[in-house]
């Protein structure tokens, strides 16, 4: 019977743990405030510039341009499924709520790119740094989505700066950990002869390193550009707006059409997405077989 | 003129306690016991050798031996725990990184056992490789390499990739990036090795070609002592870190050092390795031109007589029954042709045969007997 009353509990406040935390996002509040200004002056223009330029094509030019880019990189069939479902997008009215997200989501992922890949390349020669850097991604990775959104909140207040900081942070591990993979999965006898033919370290980068990585780093850009989408969703919670907002307003109002026609407008959008970007993983050259990406996969979590 | 690569008692010994154990094994610790006790090995012990401009230089040994941590040494890939590798008269130890990355540029070029191609270059781009590095402006990198390409008969597949080539046009490939960069000094890691043997005789036939026609110093690593026997002007013979003999093949087959060294040599055909002038034996019976009475007495003993003129030039041999071939008209071997080359003419002629250098002197003469007897010799 005694038992019964232990989940009566309703937890309310924080412990000590979340108290240091709460301390910590405080004092950074009050003294770091010049930093996040410049961030967001930065992250907002940055937004907003790729929401200006994505929409300025309309619809009747937008869908076919998709529809050929995806006829040239990955087939025929898939070109003319794109097409359809941007044109069902647009029949639902959601176009510029997708194009809100698909701004949002360029400028997340970019960001993410831009840091987490010398991130990966810094790790992949420094063991000490990996062993810092990997616990941080592990959590970062699995830390619930709707955490991020707390202290965005409370640095950027709402709306596209604190979605796009909370989403690129959970989007940039699987980057990171693949530039870093990639990196390492050069042959040692590449890097062998790129020494011999007396490469710099630099050379040896450019030269040997990135292009022999460049299949690996595709797919981490790949898988990051898929959590961000999948973020931007979480983050219209917080004033994103976009398709995730449409979502939203279908949970708050139990519409479950209205829910139902955002939902397909953010899986269209995501499937285009992935295969498009799937395709600059394997190009003729370095076309992987599904066992071969299986396996990548299953490096990327027991790779030290 | 100083040897073009010198080796000066050249350590290496891998691992975290390195240091302590080559001071003992310097001053002349026991490497087994030294093994027991810390499982530290000397991958390189105590090795000096010269390597002279133009030679084809053979480090052969067993996997384990140490010769491709030797070769490593000679471009600094691995820096040697002791001891000294000079280059060209100047010392690669303490040369700084810049310095040595241009003396690999210029200088000297790898091909690896591997062959080590670059997966996402065509052909092409693969011998560009070294040009590149070295900041050669692309369209005249791009000549070079296709020069590089043509010379090793890959002419038609410039474009293709790594993975659309057979293995001997892989390593083709990887020759011609070393070559493409014209350097006086070629490594090669067991280049030939991971080859099929009809390739990698083909593969070596195309190297002593290119060797005939601008002759490099080429340090190649092997552990086969068919290839080294054939490619080798000297071979130096390593086992444990330790090279047991260095000379050329025939006086490593006919001297060698110790047990070791014949040990190696078991299953060397001796027959192609050794040559008719390290058999050659002396004639009963030499005749100077001017000397007429001797003739007739050599044609009474029923023996041939091998005629010379006054500077112990040959001219030609005098049968006993009076009969005189000359030198054009018989049988006449170099000093270099092989016992095995030299089976046909000596047991077809009716007597020894003469072993004429190329400045026409007589150096010897060999018979079937001889022959014979020279097959016993291991």
């Amino acid at each position: 019977m005694n038992l019964v009353m232990l989940p009566l509990f309703t937890i309310v406040n924080a412990g000590p743990v979340g108290g240091a935390m709460a301390t910590t996002v405080e004092w950074l509040l009050n003294h770091g405030q010049p930093v996040f200004l410049l961030i967001e002056s930065l992250v907002n223009g940055l937004t907003g510039a790729a929401e200006f330029i994505l929409s300025v094509p309309p619809p009747w030019l937008m869908a076919p341009f998709v529809a050929l880019l995806a006829a040239w990189r990955v087939s025929f069939g898939f070109a003319v499924l794109s097409l359809l479902g941007l044109n069902l997008v647009l029949f639902m009215g959601l176009w510029q709520p997708m194009i809100s997200t698909l701004a949002l989501v360029i400028a997340a992922s970019l960001l993410a790119l831009i840091i987490g890949i010398p991130i990966g390349i810094f790790s992949a020669s420094r063991k000490h740094f990996w062993a810092i850097t990997r616990p941080v991604l592990d959590l970062m990775q699995t830390m619930p989505a709707f955490v991020y959104l707390i202290p965005a909140v409370m640095f950027f207040s709402t709306g596209r700066v604190p979605s796009t900081i909370a989403t690129l942070i959970f989007s940039m591990p699987p980057v990171v950990r693949l530039t870093h993979l990639g990196i390492r999965q050069v042959p040692k006898d590449l890097i062998e002869a790129g020494r011999a033919f007396g490469c710099t370290e630099s050379q040896l980068l450019w030269k040997v390193q990135l292009p022999n990585a460049l299949p690996t780093v595709m797919a981490g850009v790949n898988q990051t550009i898929m959590l961000a989408l999948s973020m931007v969703v979480i983050a219209s919670m917080i004033g994103g707006g976009g398709l995730g907002d449409v979502v939203l307003r279908g949970i708050q109002q139990l519409d479950v059409g209205l829910g139902f026609e955002g939902g397909l407008a953010v899986v269209i959008l995501a499937v285009i997405l992935d295969r498009l970007t799937q395709s600059l993983t394997s190009n003729e050259l370095t076309r992987k077989s599904m066992p071969q990406r299986i396996r990548a996969f299953r490096d990327l979590w027991t790779a030290s | 003129m100083p040897p073009l690569i010198s080796l000066k008692q050249l350590w290496k010994v891998f691992g975290d306690q390195s240091e302590q154990a080559l001071s003992d094994l310097q001053s002349g610790k026991d490497a087994d016991a030294l093994h027991a006790e810390t499982g530290i090995k000397a991958a390189v012990s105590d090795v000096s050798l010269s390597i002279e401009a133009g030679e084809i230089f053979v480090v052969m040994g067993l996997s384990g031996s140490g010769k491709s941590t030797l070769l490593r040494m000679i471009n600094g890939l691995i820096p040697p725990s002791a001891g000294e590798v000079v280059i060209e008269g100047k010392p690669l130890t303490g040369m700084p990184l810049a310095e040595i990355q241009n003396l690999r540029r210029n200088k000297m070029a790898m091909v690896f056992q591997s062959f080590a191609l670059f997966p996402q270059r065509t052909a092409l781009e693969n011998a560009a490789f070294g040009l590149e590095v070295a900041g050669v402006p692309q369209r005249q990198r791009l000549d070079k390499a296709r020069q590089a390409l043509e010379r090793v008969g890959l002419g038609l597949e410039l474009h293709n990739y790594p993975h659309q080539l057979s293995g001997g046009m892989q390593q083709r490939v990887g020759l011609a990036r070393a070559l493409a960069l014209d350097p006086p000094i070629l490594l090669m890691d067991e280049a030939f090795s991971a080859l099929d043997p009809l390739i990698r005789r083909e593969m070596q036939e195309q190297l002593l070609e290119l060797q005939a026609e601008s002759s490099r110093t080429i340090v190649f690593i092997s552990h086969d002592l068919d290839e080294a026997v054939r490619l080798g002007d000297r071979i130096a013979l390593m086992k444990s870190g330790i090279v047991l003999q260095c000379d050329s093949p025939s006086e490593l087959l006919s001297k060698p050092a110790n047990e070791q060294v014949r040990h190696f040599f078991r299953d060397v055909d001796a027959a192609s390795v050794l040559t008719v002038k390290t058999i050659a034996e002396t004639p009963d019976c030499v005749l100077r031109n001017s000397d007429g009475r001797q003739s007739l007495e050599s044609a009474a003993a029923g023996k041939e007589a091998f005629v010379v003129d006054d500077q112990n030039l040959f001219i030609g041999v005098l049968r006993p029954n009076g009969e005189m071939i000359t030198a054009q008209q018989g049988p006449v071997l170099t000093p270099e042709t092989t016992i095995r080359e030299a089976i046909n003419s000596v047991v077809s002629a009716p007597y020894p045969v003469p072993i004429v250098g190329a400045d026409q002197r007589l150096i010897g003469v060999i018979s079937p007997r001889r022959l014979l007897g020279s097959m016993l010799l291991e």
